[in-house]
């Protein structure tokens, strides 16, 4: 099952996901879930949970980081337990609030 | 009621000054987010699901035009447009910033306002009864209590890290608005034999993992030891009360453990060493506080209402918002008012910063500035002229807060639920927005007194275990599922819920309500209410109901 | 880690001259620190012995197991295992207010910086610090907020004092 690492930011409190292209010494987080690295296996994700762990704590910059399952349905990366797309796009009473309301200027 | 004084206003300010300190070094990264977690618990701010959360002190749910105006005005200029009513009578904003929750406090502090000890394992709001100083029948106004209890336990140095939250009600009714049985602390005011006022004390009531109906271990406290005994109860805890396990970790749990013999004996011992102490309340101070508490000018006026008589006779909808919402007041001429935020099909508690600036408005214009939060999530204006109900009644209707349901099948209890907790294991809110949607006023009038409360998760901040039906939301196998309890109440006559049997998804749990209500409307004699009928008939014949089988 | 003794105006670094010492592991000379059960299971030897002596609570063991003897005591240490274990507050009133115990009450273990204006309140007059860095906070943070509701044995005049002019 791929992975995806997402996190708190810090200073807002939006969900932060874990970018394409991080590594050691390099790592960005992104606001939108389509910016994600996305880990194929279980060592990938373990290796980019360190990262972000590492990150986390030396540039303070979001919180908490952790692995989700997602899969991709029709291009876009989706996560598999509710509790995680909820996170990722918003109140589901709230269409008009939260990420799936947000797009590209989030 | 209660104005700052000096004190009062430099502790507030200098709170915000602390917390903009210690803020700026947790963005410095001086302070890691372990060390930082307990003090911006402290200070109401959660990090949830999709953003921080900032819940608001509004201490035993009254405040006044000018506060509620800046609770508007942070809805709009800090978060998004909206905010949350809860059980415990605060204010929760789901979309603060960290770095602006500073601003936010002080913007709160120039009003009186805070976020103090909204959290995290210390002493939590002292709620009451939202008909304080207005109901008939009341013995004293608890509100006095409440904020000398409020004062005392703010930053208290020895019971800022507690075993877990502590949470006090107080009551000055027999008819207890304020559910003081299911908290730490409940005090119901009374008179002894020569009819001085004091307070039975309860303890370990309280709902979440292991629910219990507090119990009391004090028939009568005197006034000038308030401070005292509840100091005796607290230390008593601090030490006793588990540490190892979060679940455990109550004084419900506490007093289960050591034996309600043994742990009143314990609180007696304690409080026989310092009753006499600092801690006696001067009458001077029970004074001071009093007098902020007196009623306000009210008219000389006759209780017969003939504007009001003619509308009603005329309007059916201003006949339901009458027998519904309006309550009696002690006062001739006067009424209390409970404004619904609970429309059909909106999340229950929630109101947009427009609605908050209008009911301030109609506190200014109808009820002497002043308003009420009450734990069923609603709006309480406590000092209405009869004569003026028609036009306050217009004047809400315009801005949606008019619905006739308060008491009813749509005045539902909900916590925000996994729409926005991130302690929640399902939504609770699209089931409280179907049910509220299902039934018209006329099928929820023909039922009568029914409270529902729905919690996304088993700490219960939308009070299942005491609800006449509580629903509570569970995850099975990776699927939102809900449990079902029958005959829970949270008054006077307090009782928890027990579950009807294997739980259900969402569509079928609308269903299973149906059928619980349709039961309750065939088997119920003369005008019983649901929770009545179903003490006196039992589970069963829902059950059976529900199930087909018994 | 260093120790740090509370002085009007702030509070200033001091050196530590107790050797706190397992259960197992013989005495040193000099002043020694020593847990609840070691005191009970050698109090003669202990108090007959050249050099102070305190000794330190774990947070599950009540002054009270040591209340007969802290006039022979120097120094009591409550250990806080984290931070959140708040039962050294009510320790340590318990030891100045209910049983007058005049000596050198010192917090040790996670001491966050923090919780410094309640540790002070409640009677702690020496900490051990993990991070030197807290040191030139210390006097800003336990000064900080100037109203106090609640009477302890710190003899700070409470709100209610105040308003009425005592």
């Amino acid at each position: 099952m791929p992975q995806i690492v997402i996190a708190s930011h810090l200073g807002s409190g939006r969900v932060m996901f874990l970018a394409k292209g991080s590594t050691e010494g390099s790592v960005t987080w992104g606001r939108l879930i389509e910016t994600s690295e996305v880990a194929a296996d279980d060592t990938r994700a373990n290796a980019l949970l360190a990262l972000a762990e590492a990150d986390a704590n030396a540039r303070n910059e979001v919180v908490d980081p952790y692995l989700i399952d997602v899969e991709e349905e029709g291009g876009q990366l989706r996560p598999t337990k509710y509790r995680e797309a909820i996170r990722c796009l918003g109140p589901t009473i709230r269409q008009d609030l939260g990420k799936q309301a947000e797009g590209a200027e989030a | 009621m209660y104005r700052y004084d000096e004190f009062d206003h430099a502790l507030v300010q200098d709170r915000v000054t602390q917390f903009r300190r210690q803020v700026e070094r947790r963005m410095k990264g001086e302070i890691s987010e372990e060390q930082f977690r307990p003090l911006r618990l402290m200070n109401g701010l959660y990090l949830q699901l999709h953003a921080y959360m900032l819940r608001v002190a509004i201490p035993y749910g009254t405040l006044d035009s000018r506060q509620m105006r800046k609770l508007a005005y942070i809805a709009r200029r800090y978060d998004k447009g909206y905010g949350h009513f809860t059980t415990r009578q605060n204010i929760q904003y789901n979309w603060p910033k960290l770095e602006e929750t500073p601003d936010i406090l002080a913007e709160l502090a120039e009003v009186e306002m805070h976020a103090i000890q909204t959290s995290g394992n210390c002493i939590r709001n002292v709620t009451s009864d939202q008909y304080a100083g207005a109901a008939k029948g009341e013995i004293e106004d608890p509100r006095i209590w409440c904020e000398i209890a409020r004062q005392w336990s703010t930053l208290h140095p020895e019971f800022s890290f507690l075993p877990r939250k502590f949470k006090i009600a107080i009551t000055g009714c027999e008819n207890d608005r304020a559910a003081v049985k299911v908290h730490d602390i409940g005090m119901i005011m009374k008179r002894d034999a020569a009819g001085e006022v004091g307070f039975e004390v309860l303890v370990g009531g309280g709902l979440g993992r292991t629910p219990f109906v507090g119990k009391s271990i004090r028939e009568f406290l005197p006034k000038e030891h308030f401070l005292s005994y509840m100091e005796a109860i607290l230390r008593v805890y601090n030490q006793l009360g588990r540490r190892d396990n979060k679940y455990k970790a109550r004084i419900k749990v506490t007093l289960h453990e050591t034996g309600q013999e043994e742990f009143t004996r314990l609180v007696e011992e304690e409080w026989e060493a310092i009753k006499d102490s600092t801690l006696k309340l001067p009458k001077e101070e029970i004074d001071r506080i009093a007098v902020h508490f007196e009623p306000p000018e009210w008219k000389a006026l006759d209780d017969a209402a003939p504007t009001c008589d003619a509308r009603a006779a005329s309007d059916p909808g201003f006949a339901a918002w009458l027998r519904h919402n309006v309550a009696e007041h002690k006062t001739p001429g006067y009424a209390i008012v409970n404004i619904s935020v609970k429309p059909p099909g909106e999340p229950p508690g929630d109101v947009t910063d427009v609605q908050m600036e209008a009911m301030a408005d109609m506190a200014d214009a109808y009820s002497f500035s002043e308003l009420r939060v009450t734990h069923v999530q609603n709006v309480t204006l406590p000092h209405v002229e009869k004569e003026q109900l028609p036009a306050l009644y217009d004047d809400l209707a315009k801005h949606g807060l008019a619905t006739a349901n308060v008491g009813l099948l749509s005045d539902i209890i909900c916590c925000p639920g996994l729409d926005y907790c991130a302690l929640a294991n399902a939504r609770s809110i699209p089931v409280a927005q179907e049910l509220t949607r299902r039934y018209t006023l006329e099928r929820q009038q023909e039922i009568g007194d029914m409270q529902i409360k729905i919690s996304g998760c088993i700490n219960a901040c939308g009070h299942h275990h005491v609800g006449n039906i509580g629903i509570l939301g569970v995850d099975r196998k990776g699927e939102e599922h809900y449990q079902v309890q029958l005959g829970g109440s949270a008054s006077e006559d307090a009782s928890l819920g027990k579950i009807i049997g294997r739980g259900f998804t969402a569509e079928e749990v609308v269903e299973v309500v149906d059928k619980l209500l349709d039961t309750y409307v065939e088997l119920r004699e003369g005008d019983e209410a649901f929770i009545d009928t179903y003490r006196r008939v039992g589970m069963n014949p829902f059950k059976e109901r529900v199930y087909g089988t018994a | 880690m260093a120790l740090l003794e509370r002085r009007d105006g702030g509070a200033a670094v001091i050196d530590d001259r107790f050797t706190r010492v397992d259960d197992e592991a013989s005495l040193p000379d000099g002043p020694v620190i020593v847990s609840v059960s070691r005191f009970q299971a050698e109090r003669d030897a202990l108090l007959s012995r050249d050099g102070e002596l305190g000794v330190w609570l774990e947070s599950d063991e009540s002054p009270t197991e040591i209340a007969e003897d802290l006039g022979h005591l120097a120094v009591v240490a409550c250990n806080f295992p984290a931070f959140n274990d708040g039962r050294g507050f009510s320790y340590a009133r318990l030891l100045r207010e209910r049983y007058g115990y005049e000596g050198e009450l010192r917090a040790i273990g996670e001491v966050m910086l923090e919780q410094a204006p309640f540790m002070v309140r409640s009677g702690f007059s020496t900490f051990e610090i993990q991070d030197l860095s807290d040191i030139a906070e210390f006097k800003a943070v336990v000064e900080e907020v100037r109203t106090v509701y609640q009477p302890t044995g710190d003899g700070r005049a409470t709100a209610i004092q105040r308003r009425l002019g005592r």
